[in-house]
């Protein structure tokens, strides 16, 4: 970040490169526009293929009734209706806010406390940074089954027995109707807060280390500190942070899917896996296309809203 | 967790300028404020890092099982493997790296490809070309997932079905519009010089690309690398569209099967679970540097 002024102004003196005249000129712009369409080709196509045809057949099934042999009947927004009339697309809708709600935040809040916890320039401190991250890391899949272990409803499962050290009761947790969406929520808020905490991190070694001296000096305390010096500073790149993990949590999938299904009794259905089972266990492709694109009209919406907000904050 | 009050008396410690090098002021002296911030250091390596520890502990133990998590396998065995081995699980394995490796081999070739159209050259329609790219980062597997099973299975024009194919897999992970825009990022830096004078001693395109602007891109390179070898391992809801059956799946979704298979004990899952961490641990500890930079550049260009 800090090279790119430079290398801009390095750049700017230089003289104005000369145009080829005439023919010449005309002869290599085409081959120059040619070379352009060649290099964006292997983009076109696959984008094309595997992003947009979808997107389109998705809208288009949307307004269908669609049944294989019978051939597809037109109905209009009928599908639309379908999901806004349904039940348990309403509940899923609730548990998705929720599990936004609490994972964003969350992974932002613990991601906060480690960035932290873990500033400074020691050579342990790196290491435990490396270590922290590795949930990132890994595979969604592959956390569901790690947690699926840690969360054995057992008493002597593994958290279980951490718990019973506590002196606090066995829980079921994903296995209960009142604990499971909870349980996913703090899968969530692991395998996210490392990685909010190393863009925390970045932004904490731009904060003005005079500016903390200056309030030492005035006697403030750690928590106006932090209120005062740190967080406005970071509040850019939080913001930021904030909005991609909401936009992103509306269509998380993996980790339900892998550690409960949407189970028990639907208590953990989100939007997607409701999606998923209306699509491809029922068959019932007009209406999940129809989900899919109401979910896309969202994202779009918050997609465009957050850029908009953005640029009129960088203007100012 | 209650922030240590440390800052009563700044004036009167030893060192006073090292204490403002942290929001919190961390005292690099040995003392109370030192105690705790190890004592809340292994908290946190607990939470973050044990459940990894125990996993690989579990893996190699004979009698794993959900109620016996130690840090340390109490007999050491490679059963768990080997049962692993015989449900198949090198065929996933070998799927997995697969699909993998040629996936990010095909979406850095395009990223490289397209960034160097978006960033180097100046065409008509390329606002709206730049517009496609990002939202084809708004199009993830996951919400067009059903129609684009169905052009799997028929691909249009072609009439070719990639289901059961690891094609299948590779091709639509191939158009990724963040390394897309990393890539070009990257090369809109790149003075313009460097080109001109390459360009007067008659390189062509290819060499200009391969030659010069790529070799410029190293950093970049590592970035698009280690995010795509992330996004493609990652997937999950893809290969499970995209399998005829499942022998087609990857390993990160063939242990939904293992989990599912009652004749098999817990520690082959595990040992399926660590096979499948492995490859992106490696990645990371190889590319960190990489990573961190992408992850920072990413957080602060949004």
């Amino acid at each position: 970040m800090t090279a790119t002024p430079t290398k801009t102004t390095v750049s700017r003196p230089a003289p104005p490169t000369p145009k080829p005249a005439g023919g010449a000129r005309k002869r290599r712009g085409s081959k120059q526009s040619l070379a352009v369409w060649m290099f964006l080709l292997p983009a076109a196509v696959l984008g094309l293929y595997f992003k947009f045809i979808p997107m389109f057949e998705g809208v288009r099934l949307s307004l269908f009734k669609v049944q294989p042999f019978l051939g597809d009947v037109f109905v209009g927004f009928e599908n639309y209706a379908k999901v806004i009339g349904d039940q348990r697309f309403m509940e899923a809708l609730g548990h998705t806010v929720f599990l936004g709600v609490t994972q964003t935040l969350g992974a932002l809040l613990v991601g906060f406390v480690l960035a932290l916890l873990l500033e400074g320039q020691a050579r342990s401190l790196w290491f435990l940074r490396t270590a922290i991250f590795l949930p990132v890391v890994t595979a969604l899949a592959v956390v569901g089954e790690i947690w699926r272990i840690l969360y054995f409803p057992t008493a002597d499962g593994p958290l279980n027995s951490i718990l019973g050290w506590l002196g606090l009761g066995p829980l079921q947790f994903l296995n209960g109707t009142d604990t499971a969406l909870w349980s996913i929520a703090v899968v969530g808020i692991w395998s996210g807060a490392p990685y909010n905490m190393v863009i925390i991190l970045a932004g904490l070694t731009g904060v003005d280390r005079s500016l903390y001296e200056s309030a030492g000096v005035d006697g403030a305390t750690v928590w106006q500190r932090l209120r005062y010096i740190t967080l406005p500073a970071l509040r850019p790149s939080l913001v930021i942070v904030l909005t991609l993990a909401a936009i992103r949590s509306l269509r998380s999938f993996t980790e339900v899917y892998v550690l409960t299904g949407g189970g028990p009794a639907g208590s953990t259905e989100v939007w997607m896996t409701r999606m998923y089972s209306l699509g491809f266990q029922r068959n019932d492709i007009g209406v999940a296309s129809a989900a899919a694109v109401l979910l896309l009209v969202v994202t779009l919406l918050l997609t465009v809203g957050t850029q908009y907000l953005a640029k009129r904050k960088a203007d100012r | 967790m209650t922030p240590p009050r440390t800052t009563t008396a700044p004036r009167r410690r030893p060192s006073p300028s090292a204490r403002f090098d942290t929001a919190l002021g961390w005292s690099p002296q040995f003392g109370a404020n030192m105690v705790l911030r190890i004592a809340l250091c292994v908290l946190v390596f607990c939470i973050f890092a044990l459940p990894f520890v125990a996993i690989i502990s579990a893996a190699f133990d004979r009698n794993s099982s959900p109620t016996e998590i130690s840090l340390l396998p109490k007999t050491f065995t490679l059963q768990n493997f080997e049962v692993a081995q015989q449900q198949g699980l090198w065929g996933y394995l070998l799927n997995s790296l697969v699909i993998a490796g040629g996936g990010l081999l095909l979406q850095m070739t395009v990223s490289v490809f397209a960034a160097y159209s978006l960033s180097r050259k100046k065409f008509r329609g390329q606002a709206l070309v730049l517009l496609l790219v990002l939202m084809t980062m708004m199009l993830p597997e996951e919400v067009i997932g059903i129609p684009l099973s169905l052009v799997l299975g028929d691909l249009p024009l072609l009439g070719i079905s990639l289901k059961g194919s690891v094609l299948a897999v590779i091709l639509p992970v191939g158009i990724w519009g963040f390394s897309i825009f990393i890539m070009s990022e990257f090369m809109k830096e790149i003075p313009g010089e460097i080109e001109e004078a390459a360009r007067l001693d008659g390189v062509g395109e290819f060499r200009m690309l391969f030659t010069i602007i790529l070799p410029l891109c190293k950093p970049a390179l590592g970035v698009i690398g280690i995010f795509g070898f992330m996004m493609v391992w990652d997937q999950y809801l893809l290969p499970l569209i995209a399998a005829n059956d499942p022998s087609d799946y990857t390993l990160t979704v063939a242990l939904s099967v293992l989990r599912n298979d009652t004749t098999v004990g817990p520690g082959v899952l595990v040992a399926g679970a660590v096979m499948a961490m492995i490859p992106s641990l490696l990645v990371y500890l190889f590319l960190q540097r990489s990573m961190i930079r992408g992850i920072t550049s990413g957080a602060t260009k949004g």
